[in-house]
């Protein structure tokens, strides 16, 4: 472990306002801990409105319920789209960043006020984007407003506020961390946490850049100071925010399944080279992934498409693929150093299920991998686009990553949240236990429900399917099945937003003084144990079991890859 | 959470090397699978492409429709020109809200130009249930050569949103 910073006062003759962790022995900066409440807090809200329209539109889709009609249905859609995708996932990120450059680091918030208006400013554009769609029917144009559908003014001005205090959310976490480490708040590499996030935040600089040049002229056009706008390059740029924005979710979430897999079975990553290149290779590649959208558009060559949709060489895959390997490792290494030897999946066997941090990171991993990350490599490979392109198997595909992974992530973490930074106890804990399992296995169906309906060709922002005459039977039973998974996953994401606001709310001060929150009393898998060097290295504790779940995932990344060939190998020659 | 020891570039185990090597192998195969179907394969995405405006597309379609159509049929209450242009040649299908104009009559296993562009917001041309899906834009002449190889009569959905009446937006194409 690195040595911390002395005690010694954070800036030179000026009164001090910061706390000292119990769990982490940490100084915790009141500024910046009030900044990562604020945006948490938002945080939630946003995801329980976007919650309660994805509730109504999935009925609606849901062929034999079909609970809204066309208006409010692409209404709510362009709501849901704003809220989920763009709002919650931001201001969690921006309570992240906060927490990762200062209270992993021992530091202060070195631009606090700089961060509250970057706060204000997106608090200001996410409500106003929702108020506009809602009272305003011109501006129904889906979250993506792709240009020549026109929205009004306002509506681009709510992006362009929200996309501005978010960037200077994120400059004010690199000044953090150059003053962390300019004060020698901690000594040598960031922590592994602290790069993940370093890493989200630079992707967030760029895509937030792209977006402007997306939104920025679509907003001059709006006020008709500009004449004419490319609808095709306008998607170019659009999708250099909305892709790698989805990218920047993927940094964080990793960072948090390592720090989810510390708080719960107290891992040390295998190799920090190891994952650090992993994160590195996204920093470099993933940008190209704004082609993913663009593969069946006009006006763009083979090459360009090829070249854009692979990451130059699937090299963000691999960075993925990597992680795959060193998180289970790390945590089966972890669980073999207390004793949990038998077999290849003993360790499995005795890992705590029944704590929330761990059963969330678990389920966000292999939703994340297994119908995620595979369904995504394979929509975004070139000729197989043609298959998927706008089909529900899109929205299959990220769900599965955004939602059940990301946003299950996040789900995880905030109960550790409450006790350290909110300072409450975690109330309801018995929900907590179980709720992980009911949003993930909820978002695992809708996911599923929607990629066997866009295998059949049902297409994805569409009120009624059924005018297009072509609609086998099954394709209502995998639309139920997609709107069973909806409802349950609304009861999870009900249960959370309850959980969160009844701890906060009526939870009574507390100082946390251990991490673990549910099953933690008396269970030696979660008695906090620092792992030696001796630990990691000895042979019994090699992550064998580990190594076969990844060979199992690659067999089935290869499964389906070719089984999409075979069927673009069936349709009508094209060329 | 914590930052690690000084000196963390260690070597990489066994098993971590091992992994890197099967993913990377597995990387380059997805790369080189691209360029191989598209040499080899029956199935590419079109790349063809013209400028075009709304003027100068619609009047070409009209023309198109004018030269060879054979007969009328109606979808959604909509009368709409069946147009059956000879094997080899081009065919025309125009995209607006929220229409797909007009229905074209092809013969299996015969090659058509098909030029497709929109007269006003993006369209998603989506072709079932073959599952074909491209990318409608206004401005773009987007040229698909196809052959069909089944026969039958196939709806043309419009999968990219383009506003409140989006779902009713249905066209067709028959395969003699």
């Amino acid at each position: 472990m690195a040595t911390l910073a002395p005690t010694t006062p954070w800036v030179k003759d000026a009164k001090d306002d910061y706390r000292t962790c119990p769990v982490l022995t940490l100084k915790v900066d009141m500024h910046a801990e009030r900044l990562i409440i604020a945006n948490a807090v938002m945080a939630v809200v946003v995801l329980a409105i976007g919650g309660l329209a994805a509730l109504l539109i999935a009925l609606t889709r849901w062929q034999a319920v079909h609970l809204l009609d066309a208006t409010w249905f692409y209404r709510l859609l362009t709501l849901h789209g704003i809220d989920m995708l763009i709002a919650w996932m931001v201001f969690f990120e921006m309570a992240g960043l906060h927490f990762g450059s200062t209270v992993l680091l021992n530091a202060r918030h070195a631009a606090p006020k700089a961060a509250w208006l970057g706060f204000i400013m997106m608090t200001v554009g996410g409500l106003m984007a929702n108020v506009v769609v809602l009272l305003d029917p011109k501006n129904t144009v889906a979250y993506t407003a792709y240009m020549p559908l026109k929205a009004s003014p306002l509506f681009y001005l709510s992006y362009i506020l929200f996309a501005v205090g978010a960037l200077i959310a994120v400059i004010t976490f690199f000044i953090n961390i150059v003053v962390a480490k300019r004060e020698k708040r901690f000594e040598g590499s960031l922590p592994l946490v602290s790069f993940g996030f370093m890493t989200a935040a630079i992707l967030a600089t760029y895509t937030l850049l792209q977006g402007a040049a997306a939104v920025v002229p679509a907003f001059l056009w709006s006020l008709n100071i500009l004449p004419h706008f490319d609808p095709g390059i306008y998607r170019n740029f659009f999708w250099g925010f909305g892709h790698p924005a989805q990218q920047v979710n993927l940094a964080a979430m990793i960072s948090i399944w390592y720090a989810l897999a510390q708080i719960t079975i107290g891992i040390r990553p295998v190799n920090e080279k190891f994952s650090r290149l992993a994160f590195v290779l996204y920093l470099f590649f993933i940008n190209l992934g704004s082609a993913h959208h663009l593969l069946v558009d006009p006006g763009l060559s083979f090459a360009w498409k090829a070249v854009n949709t692979s990451y130059a060489m699937y090299l963000a895959v691999l960075g993925s693929m990597m992680h795959a390997f060193s998180i289970p490792a790390a945590m089966e290494v972890a669980l073999r150093a207390k004793g949990f030897r038998k077999g290849l999946f003993g360790w499995l066997r005795n890992a705590p299920w029944k704590e929330p941090g761990f059963a969330a990171m678990v389920i966000s991993i292999i939703i994340f991998g297994w119908v995620g990350g595979v369904t995504g490599v394979v929509i975004g490979t070139e000729q197989v686009n043609m298959l998927v392109h706008n089909t529900m198997r899109l929205p299959g595909h990220f769900h599965a990553t955004v939602v059940s992974g990301t946003t299950t992530a996040f789900m995880g973490l905030t109960y550790y949240l409450i006790p350290l930074i909110f300072r409450k106890e975690l109330k309801l804990k018995k929900w907590a236990t179980w709720q992980p399992y009911i949003f993930g296995g909820g978002m695992l169906l809708l996911s599923l429900g929607m990629i066997v309906s866009g295998l059949q060709g049902v297409s994805r922002r569409n009120w009624d399917i059924t005018f297009a005459g072509v609609v086998p039977g099954t394709i209502e039973l995998s639309l139920a099945v997609f709107g069973i998974g909806s409802i349950l996953a609304v009861i999870g994401g009900i249960m959370f937003v309850t959980i969160v606001l009844t701890s906060i709310l009526t939870g009574p001060r507390l100082e946390a003084s251990k991490l673990l929150l549910v099953s933690g009393d008396g269970n030696p898998v979660l008695e906090s144990t620092k792992l030696t060097e001796h630990d990691m290295e000895a042979k019994q504790n090699q992550p064998k079991g580990a190594f076969v779940l990844v060979l199992a995932f690659l067999a089935w990344f290869a499964i389906y890859y070719f089984t999409n060939w075979w069927l673009l190998g069936r349709t009508w020659f094209i060329r | 959470m914590l930052a690690p020891e000084q000196n963390w570039w260690r070597p990489m185990g066994r098993l971590e090397k091992t992994w890197l090597t099967l993913a990377l192998v597995w990387c380059i195969f997805l790369t080189i699978m691209m360029p191989l179907w598209y040499y080899m394969g029956k199935q590419n995405v079109p790349t063809e492409t013209y400028r075009t405006t709304a003027q100068q597309f619609g009047a070409t379609v009209n023309e198109f429709v004018t030269k060879y159509q054979v007969g009328e049929e109606t979808i959604n209450g909509i009368t709409l020109p069946v147009v059956a242009p000879p094997p080899g040649s081009d065919a025309y299908i125009r995209a607006s809200a929220w229409q797909w104009y007009p229905i074209l009559q092809l013969e299996k296993g015969k090659e058509y130009r098909l030029h497709l562009s929109s007269m006003d917001y993006n369209h998603g041309f989506s072709l079932q249930p073959v599952n074909i899906n491209l990318q409608v834009l206004p401005g773009y002449d987007y040229v698909a050569t196809i052959t069909p190889t089944s026969s039958g009569d196939f709806t043309i959905v419009c999968n990219e949103y383009c506003f409140v009446g989006h779902h009713t937006m249905v066209g067709k194409i028959i395969v003699k």
